[in-house]
């Protein structure tokens, strides 16, 4: 095929915040680099769907988004650890996020509902508004909003409690008492 | 293709949080929340286009390309 250079070099612009994306919905840097890649074969697959002059970088977000939640669902049939959610993003951190502290709350992120996290990582993150995010995810901007206050609500006890074992079992069991 | 508006405001959130004790706290914690996510996505960005996606697209994007 041969691509209009303007929408190739518009691609390669968009592909460093594909990958921040796909990071922070699988994890792991190598499956987040094959879900960009998958994203791109796609994308060029399907160039003729995409309207010039509407927003390339969420068409792009959109099939990456689409990508992963088939390939989530498939996954999470296929293995389920005893909590049911899988784990495998607390085995691989990029070397620069060698922190503790990022260790813990990717651990945190790790724990929320995929649509929470989507909603939270398209707008906390992607630099997304409401509305684009609310296109990524085919669903209201209402539906955007509320996951996007359950997820903070959710992380920040995730991470309160977290931080309340530093004092103690009272603030801890606190912590743990004020769940949702 | 639209330009990018600023996350939502941190009130918004600590509003959303109910029955806490410390709303500094509160606060303090929806901070990092956000520092957090901005570190991890921006720790990705400096790494800039792996070769591998720039090798990816020039080798679809020929006139007989097929895939």
């Amino acid at each position: 095929m041969a691509l209009n250079p303007a929408i190739r070099d518009d691609i390669i612009a968009t592909v460093p915040r594909l990958r921040a994306f796909a990071m922070s919905l699988s994890g792991n840097l190598d499956r987040a680099d094959d879900l960009v890649q998958e994203t791109l074969l796609r994308a060029l697959a399907n160039i003729d769907s995409f309207r010039p002059g509407t927003n390339l970088t969420a068409w792009l977000f959109t099939i990456l988004r689409n990508h992963f939640r088939s390939e989530y669902r498939k996954r999470r049939r296929e293995v389920e650890d005893s909590d049911g959610h899988h784990t495998e993003g607390l085995k691989s951190q990029p070397a620069q996020m060698g922190a503790v502290e990022m260790a813990e709350f990717r651990t945190a992120l790790d724990k929320l509902p995929p649509d929470q996290r989507e909603a939270l990582v398209l707008v906390g993150a992607s630099g997304f508004s409401y509305e684009e995010a609310a296109e990524i995810c085919d669903c209201a901007v209402g539906t955007i909003k509320s996951r996007l206050n359950r997820a903070r609500t959710r992380l920040g006890e995730l991470m309160d409690v977290q931080d309340a074992t530093e004092f103690g079992p009272d603030a801890s069991t606190r912590g743990i008492l004020n769940g949702p | 293709m639209k330009t990018q508006k600023l996350p939502p405001k941190p009130a918004k959130v600590a509003q959303a949080r109910r029955s806490k004790p410390s709303p500094g706290l509160d606060r303090d914690i929806q901070a990092a929340i956000g520092d957090q996510l901005r570190a991890m996505h921006d720790s990705i960005l400096r790494e800039g286009v792996p070769d591998r996606f720039v090798d990816l697209l020039a080798r679809l994007d020929k006139p007989q390309g097929s895939r």
